[in-house]
């Protein structure tokens, strides 16, 4: 090709070395699939054990049993439901709480140092571990609004573990809304309030969804708060009401690991097998609402 | 589709709507309530946490809290040297830093500049499966399979060690980084990416030297939250890393970081009230603050490189 | 392609997984005996009506027995709903003398700042031992020269003094090989630990730093197993469990080599290692009908049995004691009898009087 037209000034300076560069794209998308590959390697590692040791104490009773001495009848009835409904409730207060901070801050609040001061405190709150957290509800939730050690008092503490993550999440997918689209919409004489409902959240909507996956994945997992607070262990029944007593899966699954009788390590096997197809399946849904939106947003 | 409004009705319509501004004041005002609550929070764990660290302190010289390089509270010979807990904590969070970002950046990457969509909508989820594994499920997923697979070539790798809890919680670690970031490459405008392509550049090269630079911001945000996570965890140090508090670097012993110590005592038979449980709350608060320090200087840093689109 | 990797991946992890189940351990046929037949509570027709709901807390030592009176109970009461925790002997206290639950497991008795606790808020407690546990010490099966160690050798190893300097096994039996010594044992917040220093070095958690600790046995029982040099302590429940895995080691605390068994423990004649493992009811909540009735049943025959089985894992306690305690506790007798705390070695006559 280039021997056909005539050089241009300079052009012998031009290198365009389009092998290499090329062969630098190929080993990178080797190291990429690779990366990816290892994550899910080591998650499929993690899965077989699991499922492994799970598989002969799968059956019906597993589901509906409360806890036992006896490995034959114990099941996860208790930690179920009471994760379900304490998890019901830490969405339904985090979720508008978090995504209301993170667009205050976000659209609303000034630079100014008060905000900065702000945004500093609410990164360190996604830093402090979770026990800090079990202290903090302990003495709020289940002391001073006697809300008992209750499905609400798990749940407000979950929540404010959490807030942090989906702010921070949330602001940054609202900042990465282009200022554009919020000019445009001024420039039609919205309001602050319109503009960011009927424009950036929408825009904004896969990147929140992500950042509550994340969240609510991590309080679905959470032991350590919810043994502070005092969720309970042995439940052998399920909460009737948001104050009432419950215990979760996870404590079910730690306490399980701790017995001396070798198959109730199995059975907690079955246990974490059951909290990460729930898991899946919150997973799965969200991916399916954050696709919509981006389709929605495309078309 | 409503009529366009005709000449004389357009004073009417623009004139000022009170009931407009009101609501827009009100939601203002709401969003503002939701912002205070992260700031009532931080307040409240300050206020559990002061009282008892400063009791604490009143029965242990600080000076000894730092300068001390033993951590025995709970052995008759008593010794309150911070400096064990802190470097097991720096060394596991580094181990799992140290894996999960290259990881975690390289799959990003692949997924929002080389994966096809298909590929990605299929990836994408699966990695974030990963973080929400129960990380009592990750603590035991070390002890028991990790570690006996890695004491076949790392000579000295004692039951528990850094190494492994640290390689775990690397894993753990890995969506946080790849998901976060991976958003935030993929908001770089499309217009960027092939301005670049017009000029000739590779897939490689955009990906490296334009959308990656335009989503630092981004990017540096998803790494600080991987840290401050990994700072703060708790389960799987617990579990795999040990109970010993030494002040050591060395990956393949026994250690223990503030995380693990805090849930000991929590977890354990300390009388309330005693001094060994008020350690707890020297730990908390040397955490708490070492997080904070963490994160103003990551804001600085992130406000000096955010790149605005347009 | 990535289809293809991830099937490979997925393939090898899963012979991974297979390869290593199968090389799992031996299971321990389990030495005590399963579930007997109990007989059901002479009051059985009270119990069917009652109603409301106990909230018990504490020790995660006592916990299975706890767990496994619930159980029973609820065969007989279904609607009072029972439920347990694992705050912590320490943690729980704090929460029972807050008034917050009815009945604290306690793996060892109440301390005076405790008793204050409870004094300032007006919470009256009635102590009951309800099982004894022994604390074993063991080796691996591949260990060759360990069978008994006394009192005094026991103490060599972990004394505070040991650490960094008693590191081969010849330095605590000249007729031991000298091979090095590998130590595991709870963590150190956890009542095993603080009755093992105790009981070992006479003096509460004063031990040497230099072992592998945890607070799981689980993970004891298999470094010891794993580690022809090692030795370690930790409940007997957890060594009946994994018989198969364990080398079980005697205790000579003066009177001969003595194994630790259900009889042995029971009896009293493994010593210093066994200690009793307590529950407290607040006095006001034993005055409702369903704590009372809860808190017999746990002390009747129709429950105490189950203590010694394979499910649970600990060790029941003399039949006259029971009865005494019974009484104690229709009496209401407040306090503790335990005022310098842990005694090493004591029996539980004291509950006879």
């Amino acid at each position: 090709m280039a021997a056909e037209t005539p050089a241009l000034p300079g052009a012998e300076l031009f290198h365009p070395r389009v092998r290499l560069r090329k062969g630098l794209g190929s080993a990178f998308l080797v190291l990429g699939v690779a990366s990816v590959v290892f994550g899910l390697a080591m998650l499929a590692f993690l899965v077989f054990d699991v499922v492994e040791r799970a598989i002969p104490w799968l059956r019906v009773e597993f589901l509906t049993q409360f806890d036992s001495r006896f490995s034959d009848r114990a099941g996860i009835k208790a930690g179920l439901y009471g994760t379900a409904y304490m998890m019901f409730f830490t969405i339904l207060i985090s979720f508008p709480l978090g995504v209301m901070s993170a667009i205050y801050l976000e659209e609303y609040a000034r630079d100014s140092w008060p905000k900065t001061v702000i945004q500093i405190n609410i990164a360190n709150l996604a830093g402090v571990p979770s026990i800090v957290y079990g202290l903090l509800g302990l003495t709020v939730f289940v002391r001073w609004m006697a809300l008992g050690r209750s499905v609400l008092a798990g749940a407000l503490t979950m929540a404010l573990l959490v807030l942090p993550i989906i702010i921070v999440a949330t602001q940054e997918a609202l900042r990465a809304v282009p200022s554009s689209i919020r000019d445009a919409s001024y420039g039609v004489g919205a309001t602050r309030w319109q503009t960011i409902w009927h424009h950036v959240l929408p825009q904004a909507l896969p990147g929140i969804l992500t950042g509550n996956i994340l969240a609510a994945s991590r309080a679905i997992g959470e032991t350590a708060p919810l043994i502070t607070i005092g969720a309970l262990t042995f439940v052998p029944f399920t909460p009737q009401s948001p104050l009432d007593r419950f215990t979760a899966l996870p404590i079910q699954i730690f306490n399980w690991t701790s017995k001396p009788q070798a198959e109730f390590h199995d059975l907690a096997a079955a246990a974490i097998l059951t909290l990460l197809v729930v898991l899946l399946t919150m997973n799965s849904l969200a991916i399916l609402l954050r696709n919509r939106a981006v389709r929605r947003r495309a078309g | 589709m409503q009529q366009a409004p005709t000449a004389g009705e357009l004073p009417k319509l623009l004139r000022r709507d009170r009931m407009r501004d009101l609501r827009e004041r009100a939601i203002g005002a709401a969003l503002l309530t939701a912002a205070a609550v992260g700031a009532l929070t931080t307040a409240g764990i300050i206020l559990s946490l002061a009282g008892e660290t400063i009791r604490f302190f009143g029965q242990v010289p600080i000076v000894d809290f730092f300068t001390e390089t033993e951590w025995t509270p709970l052995f008759s010979i008593q010794k309150f040297g911070v400096w064990p807990l802190v470097s097991a904590t720096v060394l596991t969070s580094a181990i799992a830093l140290l894996l999960a970002v290259p990881v975690g950046l390289i799959a990003a990457i692949y997924l929002s500049e080389f994966a096809t969509l298909h590929v990605r909508s299929l990836f994408k989820p699966m990695l974030e499966v990963l973080a929400g594994v129960p990380t009592v499920v990750y603590g035991f997923f070390a002890l028991t399979v990790i570690t006996p697979f890695l004491q076949g070539f790392v000579p000295g790798l004692s039951t528990f060690n850094a190494l492994s809890a640290g390689f775990v919680m690397g894993v753990m670690i890995i969506p946080l980084v790849a998901s976060l970031s991976e958003d935030a490459l993929s908001a770089v405008p499309v217009s960027l990416r092939e301005g670049a392509y017009a000029m000739g550049a590779t897939r490689f090269e955009v990906a490296t030297r334009v959308v990656f630079p335009a989503a630092i911001s981004g990017v540096i945000a998803s790494i600080i939250l991987a840290l401050s996570r990994a700072v703060g965890e708790t389960m799987i140090v617990a579990i795999a890393a040990g109970m010993n508090p030494i002040l050591s670097f060395d990956p393949r012993v026994p250690i223990e970081t503030m995380t693990a110590y805090i849930v000991q005592i929590s977890l354990g038979d300390t009388p309330y009230g005693s001094l060994s449980y008020l350690t707890i709350f020297a730990v908390g608060s040397t955490l708490f603050f070492m997080t904070f320090l963490m994160n103003v200087l990551s804001f600085w840093v992130v406000r000096r490189f955010r790149e605005v689109y347009d | 392609m990535r289809r293809v990797s991830l099937a490979a991946v997925a393939a090898l992890a899963g012979v991974v997984a297979v390869l290593a189940v199968a090389c799992d351990g031996s299971r321990g046929p389990g030495a005590l005996p399963r579930s007997p037949d109990l007989p059901p509570p002479p009051n059985q027709q009270q119990l069917r009506p009652l109603k409301g709901e106990i909230i018990i807390d504490g020790s995660s030592t006592v916990f299975p027995v706890t767990q496994a009176a619930a159980e029973e109970f609820r065969r007989y009461a279904p609607d009072v709903r029972i439920s347990v925790g694992i705050s912590g002997t320490g943690g729980g206290f704090k929460k029972f003398c807050a008034g917050e639950t009815d009945v604290q497991d306690a793996s060892r008795p109440i301390r005076d700042t405790e008793i204050e606790a409870c004094a300032q808020r007006g919470i009256e407690f009635i102590e009951v031992p309800v099982a004894f546990d022994g604390i074993a010490v063991v080796a691996s099966p591949r260990n060759a020269f360990l069978t008994c160690l006394t009192t005094p050798e026991l103490k060599t190893l972990w004394r505070p003094e040991a650490q960094g300097k008693v590191t081969r096994w010849k330095q605590v039996r000249a007729s031991f090989p000298d091979q090095p010594i590998k130590l595991f044992g709870p963590g150190t917040d956890s009542g095993t630990f603080d009755y093992f220093t105790d009981a070992i070095n006479q003096k509460e958690k004063a031990s040497r730093g230099d072992f592998q600790a945890s607070e799981d046995d689980n993970v004891l029982v298999q470094g010891v197993a794993n580690d022809p040099t090692a030795l370690g302590y930790f409940g007997f429940a957890y060594y009946a469990e994994n018989v198969g895995k364990l080398k079980l080691l005697a205790v000579d605390g003066g009177h001969g080599c003595v194994e630790p068994s259900f009889e042995t423990i029971a009896n009293s004649t493994y010593q210093p290692l066994s200690r009793p493992l307590f529950i407290y009811v607040r006095r006001t909540a034993a005055e409702r009908a369903e704590v009372r009735a809860f808190v017999e049943f746990y002390l009747s025959k129709s429950f105490t049995p189950v203590i010694s089985t394979r499910e649970v894992g600990y060790v029941q306690l003399a039949d006259p004691i029971y009865v005494a305690l019974t009484k104690r506790f229709r009496a209401m007798r407040t306090g503790t009898l335990w005022p310098q705390g842990i005694e090493i070695g004591a029996t539980l006559d004291r509950y006879l009087q």
